[in-house]
């Protein structure tokens, strides 16, 4: 992960940084990241998140598809006939925006986690191929990125997954496999630089493969600054779920996701403006605390990488 | 600087190329492309002579060649809903979708430059945090939200700006505010960073020790070095923008081309979502390719890489 502290021998040789850092280095590297105060509070954000999205049913006593037609549209904090109180009121249906607000998190999260794993991959495969071998296969990955990024994203994701009808792996699918560049773009760069180093050169002089060079040296080299666009990728591809759900194309209803409630309270805007409001709040919250860890992440790890 | 020049229109070609068969591809993602395009009530009949009326029959290759033969010349085919060419259609929103995303990096450059300079020159006071923070939220919120927002306080709320529409100066104001934060966010964080570097070159210092201090040096040896990374974003911050526009138009009834795709998408009109995206990259990759050419002036030393 971090980059190790070498030994002298290992530094007069210019050996390769030892693969699997040891718990030491692994304390040192989280001793670093938590005294950049944001990023620490950035990851108490995420995982309160993820807790309270897989502690969903457990979290709220409210059923977030359950309808009750007698209590629609209450302000936050009223009480309903049994003595519930709706914390944050309810919507047009007479659900818990709370309820639905916390369930909402699992497909932001489920996406996001998914889609970026996808992108991930993909990004690393072709980064790591692109920039240790060079050539033309350098060259017909690297147009293929000029052209994926040529696109206006959102427009050709709802069209392609107009086409293909929205559903949980078109969606995870769709995002994934077009979010590739930035993983490959970083991870090539990488790989070209540490082509060039001594301990590559003298690898491959003593006859070691490249599937082996890549695996051993290239690929935990890279991993780093894959790392730090995983993460700042991960809010983005939360944002990009919300925006298909908002426009209808995300999951589906009954269930709840923070851009269908979110287009749900745009119709409401005038009587009832807690609909709209919260769903937005409950993303700015995730969203700002993943880009603060991902910030933090890459200020520890690599100031000077570009992302 | 020619073959520069001649290299990169030739890469930019190539890539309108690619983009012109993913356009194309859209309607062959399920296979076929007669049963995206007809109404879900087509009788096996229709859907026969469909087939044969639009060469849905012939070979991959040729169908894709009679689209690109037509795409060149504009022709999309027409649209499912309008009766139009689809082409037309989207043509004739593309001002308002180009006035929308100036308007934007109009906002986001007359904000975010001086933001980012002051930033970096005035480092660690409160002047510099506030940016950081709004330019951390700015990057973090999402544009549907901003956009509904703005709307419930000036609109609903304090009756100042109209929530929908086009036409004169006031209707624009709110949509160009939602799309463009994003951006500014961005080219405040990048212009930010790029001048601290500049800050701490050598060339800054011996300017310092000569005397030329103050604004000075500022504007005159730090903000031209900072410029280049920042012209390089303000093409690729068009993408976001024209990507953008799908979103914003959609929650401002702004009567673009982004709106329109995203009814069309609803129409499973797909000739015109084709003509849309088509366009819509074509726009892009000019733009960059002018950004590039532009970018010569400003940094001779990439002409000779």
């Amino acid at each position: 992960m971090t980059p190790p502290t070498p030994s002298a021998t290992a530094r007069a040789l210019d050996l390769p940084a030892r693969v699997s850092p040891t718990r030491r280095e692994w304390v040192a590297f989280l001793r670093r990241l938590a005294r950049r105060r944001t990023a620490l509070f950035g990851l108490c954000v995420v995982v309160a998140v993820l807790v309270l999205a897989l502690g969903a049913p457990w979290v709220t006593t409210w059923d977030p598809v359950e309808q009750d037609i007698g209590n629609r549209l209450q302000a936050p904090g009223s009480v309903d006939g049994s003595g519930g109180v709706h914390l944050l009121g309810t919507d047009q249906l007479g659900r818990d925006l709370l309820a639905r607000i916390i369930f909402g998190a699992r497909p932001a999260l489920l996406v996001g986690f998914a889609a970026v794993a996808i992108s991930g991959l993909l990004g690393l495969v072709v980064g790591l191929v692109s920039g240790y071998f060079g050539g033309w296969v350098d060259d017909v990955f690297m147009r293929l990125a000029d052209i994926q990024l040529a696109f206006p994203f959102i427009l050709l994701a709802i069209a392609v997954i107009g086409v293909l009808g929205p559903s949980l792996p078109v969606i995870i699918v769709v995002i994934g496999v077009s979010s590739w560049v930035v993983y490959a773009r970083v991870v090539r760069s990488e790989a070209l630089s540490i082509r060039e180093r001594e301990f590559v050169q003298a690898a491959r002089a003593l006859g070691v493969r490249d599937g082996r060079i890549l695996l051993r040296h290239v690929l935990p080299n890279a991993l780093t600054p894959w790392l730090v666009v995983a993460t700042l990728d991960m809010a983005r591809v939360i944002v990009i779920e919300s925006a298909l759900s908002f426009l209808g194309l995300g999951v589906q209803p009954p269930t709840p996701t923070w851009g269908g409630m979110l287009a749900d309270g745009r119709v409401y805007i005038s009587t009832a403006w807690w609909l709209a409001t919260f769903p937005g709040l409950a993303i700015l919250v995730t969203v700002l605390g993943i880009n603060l860890f991902g910030d933090g992440l890459r200020d520890t790890l690599d100031p000077r990488l570009k992302v | 600087m020619r073959a520069y020049v001649a290299r990169r229109l030739a890469q930019s070609l190539l890539v309108l190329l690619g983009v012109s068969f993913v356009v194309f591809f859209i309607l062959h993602l399920t296979g076929d492309p007669a049963l995206v395009l007809l109404p879900p009530d087509a009788t096996a009949e229709d859907i026969r002579e469909f087939r044969e009326a639009m060469g849905f029959n012939d070979p991959f290759l040729v169908q894709y060649g009679r689209f690109l033969a037509g795409a060149l010349r504009g022709d999309f085919g027409r649209s499912v809903r309008h009766d139009e060419p689809a082409f037309d259609l989207v043509a004739e929103r593309m001002p308002a979708t180009l006035e929308l995303a100036g308007a934007a990096l109009l906002i986001a450059l007359a904000l975010a430059i001086p933001a980012g300079i002051v930033s970096a020159v005035r480092r660690n006071t409160a002047l510099d945090y506030v940016s950081t923070v709004v330019a951390l939220l700015g990057q973090s919120m999402p544009t549907f939200w901003l956009g509904i927002m703005l709307i419930l306080v000036f609109s609903v709320r304090l009756n100042l700006l109209p929530s929908s529409g086009r036409g004169t100066l006031e209707h624009l104001i709110l949509p160009a505010i939602t799309l463009g934060l994003f951006t500014t966010a961005r080219i405040t964080r990048l212009t930010r960073s790029g001048m601290l570097e500049v800050l701490n070159q050598d060339y800054i210092r011996t300017a310092r020790a000569k005397g030329v201090g103050g604004p000075p040096v500022v504007w005159k040896h730090a903000l031209k070095n900072a410029a280049i990374p920042i012209v390089t974003i303000v093409g690729i911050e068009l993408g976001t923008l024209l990507g953008g526009s799908v979103i914003t138009e959609t929650i401002f009834a702004w009567p673009g081309v982004g709106r329109l795709s995203v009814q069309a998408i609803y129409n499973r009109d797909y000739p015109v979502v084709q003509a849309a995206v088509f366009l819509l990259s074509t726009t892009f990759v000019a733009v960059n390719l002018a950004v590039d050419v532009l970018y010569t002036y400003l940094d001779p030393r990439i002409r000779l890489k």
